[in-house]
C-alpha cells in the first residue's frame, strides 16, 4: 500500500508541476499588459515602468514563474493588481461561499441520488425503474444554469420564498446564509444527482449478479434485504469514487451558477479578474481549483486502493 | 430496434433538419428587429414568441441549432482527429514509453476543471465560436484517446492481429486496417455522448458571453438575454432551454440506443 501511495504521490507532484506550467504559459500569452490596464491609456512610460517593477512584471518569465510557485507553496499567492490586497485573502473570503456551496450541493445530490438509485435497482425493468431512469436522462440533459433560472422564476419571483441572487453573508447567521445558497445548490446538485443515481443503480445491478448475493437469497433473505445488507456495501466502492470526483467538479463547476445568482465566490472572482486583467488572481484561483481536483483524485485513488487490494497489486 | 434508438434518432434528426432548413428558410429573418412586437408570447404568427428586440424566436432557435451543431461537430472532430490516433498509438505500444506519456498526458488534461479552462481560454484569446470550439475540443482528445486505447488493447492479443503481424504488416497499418474498423462502434457511441456534452458546454460558454458572438444566434446567449426578463417574458428562457434539453436528451437516447444495438453485452451493465 505504501509503495502504491508513494507512486501516486509522485504522480500527483508531477501533475501539479505540469499544471502550474500550463496555467502560467496560458496566462503569459494573454494579450494586454496589466500595468497599462491599471493606469489607462494616458499613462507616462516611466510611470508604467515603475508600476511594472512594483508588480514584478519586469522580471524574466522564469523568475516570475518560480516566484509565483514558491510563494504559493508558502501560502503567499501574491498581491492583486486591481485591489492591491493579498490574493490569498481574496481567495479565502470567496472560499467561504464556494466551498459551502459545493458541499451543500454534494449533500443534496447524495440525498436525491442514493434513494433513487437503490429504488431503481430494486425495481429493475419495472415501471419504477423506467421512471427513475427517464428522470435521470432528463436531469443529465438539463443545463444547470437554465435550471437555476427556472428556480429563480418559481421560488424567488413567483413564490418569493428565496432571494433571486446575492449572498446574505455568514455574519447574518447560518440560516440566512444557507438560505441564500439553497437555490444555487439545488441547481448544481440536479445534474450530479442524475449521474450519481445512474452509477448507484448500475453498481447495485453489478453486485446483484455476484455469487454472495445468490447465497444471501438462498439463505432466505428477500431481494430487498439482501440488497440492503450485502449489496449496498459492495456497491459503494464505485459510487464513492464518483462522489469524490463530483466534489471537485462542483467546486469548479459552480462558477457559472455563481454568475446566475451573483454569488461572491471563486467563479465570480475569476470572471471579474479576467475582465480587469488581474492575471495574478486568475492564475492563483485556477491553480487552486486544479490543485483541488488533483488532490481529490489522489485521495479517491488511495481510498479505492485501501478497500480494493487488486488495485495495489496492479500498481 | 430499441425505443431509445428510434426516439433519440428522431429527435436528433429533427434538430439537424431544423439547422439545415434554416440555411434556406426561416419564418422571419432571425436578425430582423421589430420593437412594436417585442416580448410577445408564443402565438400563431410567432410560434415561439418574440424577444426583447421583437425578433422571431422560432427563427432564432432554428439558426441557433446551426451554431450548436457546428461547434459540437468540430469540437468532437478535434477529439476524434487527435484522440483516436493517440489512443491507437498507445495501444500499439502498450507498456512502452509512448503509451505512458500519452496516458499521463491524458490524465493531466482530465485533472483540469474543463469548464474553468474553457472559460480561461475563451476569455484570454477572445470570445467567439472558434475559440469555444478549441476549448471544448481539447477536452475531447483524452476521452477519445482513452476509449480507443481501451478498445484496441484487447484486439492486439487476438489471432487475426497476430496473423496480420506474421504477414509482415506494421503497427500503423494494422491499427488502421484492422483495429480501427473493429472499434468503430465504440467510437460512434462515444461521439454521440461527447456531442451532447459539447452542446451543453457551448451553451454554457455562450451564456457567459464567451461563445458565438452577435449577430450569430446561440441558444446559450438567448438564455443570457432572457435572464433579466424571465419574470415578464418566461418564454424567452423556456424556449431555448427546451431546445437544449431536447437536443441533449435526443443525443443521449441515440447514444444509449446505438450502444444497445451495436454491443448487446453492454445492456446489462450500462450506467
Amino acid at each position: 500500500m505504501l509503495r502504491y501511495a508513494l507512486k501516486r504521490f509522485l504522480s500527483l507532484l508531477v501533475s501539479l508541476a505540469i499544471a502550474s506550467l500550463v496555467i502560467f504559459a496560458v496566462i503569459e500569452v494573454a494579450p494586454g499588459d496589466p500595468a497599462s490596464f491599471m493606469l489607462g491609456i494616458n499613462a507616462q512610460d516611466d510611470t508604467l515602468a515603475a508600476l511594472r517593477a512594483e508588480l514584478g512584471l519586469d522580471q524574466s518569465k522564469v523568475q516570475r514563474y518560480l516566484g509565483w510557485i514558491g510563494g504559493m507553496v508558502q501560502g503567499d499567492f501574491g498581491t492583486s493588481y486591481q485591489y492591491r490586497t493579498p490574493v490569498a485573502q481574496m481567495i479565502g473570503d470567496r472560499l467561504w461561499v464556494s466551498l459551502p456551496l459545493a458541499l451543500y450541493a454534494l449533500a443534496l445530490s447524495t440525498l436525491i441520488a442514493f434513494p433513487a438509485g437503490i429504488y431503481a435497482a430494486s425495481r429493475r425493468g419495472k415501471v419504477g425503474d423506467i421512471g427513475v431512469m427517464g428522470a435521470t436522462q432528463i436531469g443529465v440533459a438539463i443545463p444547470n444554469f437554465w435550471f437555476a433560472m427556472m428556480l429563480v422564476l418559481v421560488f424567488a419571483i413567483n413564490l418569493r420564498w428565496f432571494s433571486a441572487g446575492g449572498f446574505a453573508g455568514w455574519d447574518k447567521g447560518v440560516v440566512a446564509a444557507m438560505k441564500s445558497l439553497t437555490l444555487p445548490a439545488i441547481a448544481l446538485a440536479l445534474p450530479q444527482a442524475a449521474i450519481l443515481a445512474r452509477v448507484m443503480r448500475s453498481a447495485l445491478l453489478d453486485v446483484l449478479g455476484e455469487d454472495f448475493m445468490r447465497t444471501a437469497r438462498a439463505k432466505g433473505l428477500t431481494r430487498g434485504q439482501a440488497l440492503r445488507r450485502h449489496g449496498l456495501r459492495n456497491a459503494m466502492i464505485p459510487v464513492l469514487t464518483i462522489l469524490g470526483l463530483q466534489f471537485s467538479f462542483l467546486l469548479a463547476g459552480g462558477i457559472i451558477i455563481e454568475q446566475v445568482f451573483y454569488l461572491p465566490g471563486l467563479g465570480r472572482l475569476i470572471f471579474q479578474s479576467i475582465s480587469a486583467r488581474d492575471l495574478i488572481v486568475v492564475e492563483s484561483v485556477t491553480m487552486l481549483l486544479v490543485f483541488a481536483v488533483i488532490v481529490v483524485n489522489f485521495a479517491v485513488d488511495l481510498a479505492y486502493a485501501a478497500v480494493d487490494p487488486r488495485l495495489r497489486a496492479r500498481a | 430496434m430499441s425505443r431509445a434508438l428510434i426516439l433519440g434518432g428522431a429527435v436528433s434528426a429533427l434538430v439537424v433538419m431544423a439547422a439545415l432548413v434554416s440555411f434556406v428558410w426561416t419564418p422571419f429573418e432571425h436578425t430582423a428587429m421589430n420593437i412594436p412586437e417585442k416580448l410577445q408570447s408564443p402565438n400563431s404568427i410567432h410560434w415561439f414568441g418574440t424577444d426583447h428586440f421583437g425578433r422571431d424566436m422560432f427563427s432564432m432557435i432554428m439558426v441557433g441549432a446551426r451554431t450548436s451543431i457546428a461547434v459540437a461537430f468540430v469540437a468532437v472532430g478535434i477529439g476524434i482527429g487527435l484522440g483516436v490516433p493517440l489512443g491507437l498509438w498507445a495501444a500499439a505500444r502498450h507498456g512502452g514509453w509512448a503509451d505512458e506519456i500519452i496516458m499521463r498526458g491524458n490524465d493531466l488534461i482530465f485533472a483540469f476543471p474543463s469548464l474553468v479552462i474553457a472559460i480561461l481560454i475563451t476569455a484570454i484569446f477572445g470570445a467567439g465560436a472558434v475559440n469555444a470550439i478549441i476549448a471544448i475540443g481539447i477536452f475531447n482528445i483524452p476521452v477519445f484517446a482513452r476509449v480507443t486505447r481501451g478498445g484496441a488493447m484487447p484486439l492486439w492479443r487476438r489471432e487475426f492481429i497476430m496473423a496480420a503481424r506474421v504477414a509482415g504488416k506494421g503497427a500503423m497499418r494494422i491499427s488502421v486496417e484492422h483495429i480501427l474498423p473493429n472499434i468503430a462502434n465504440l467510437l460512434i457511441v462515444q461521439a454521440t455522448i461527447q456531442f451532447s456534452l459539447a452542446i451543453l458546454a457551448e451553451a454554457a460558454l455562450s451564456y457567459v458571453g464567451l461563445g458565438a458572438q452577435p449577430p450569430t444566434p446561440s441558444w446559450g446567449r438567448m438564455l443570457a438575454d432572457a435572464q433579466t426578463l424571465v419574470s415578464i417574458a418566461p418564454h424567452m428562457a423556456l424556449v431555448p432551454g427546451f431546445a437544449i434539453i431536447l437536443t441533449v436528451l435526443g443525443l443521449n437516447l441515440l447514444g444509449d440506443g446505438l450502444r444497445d444495438a451495436l454491443d448487446p453485452r453492454l445492456r446489462v451493465t450500462r450506467v
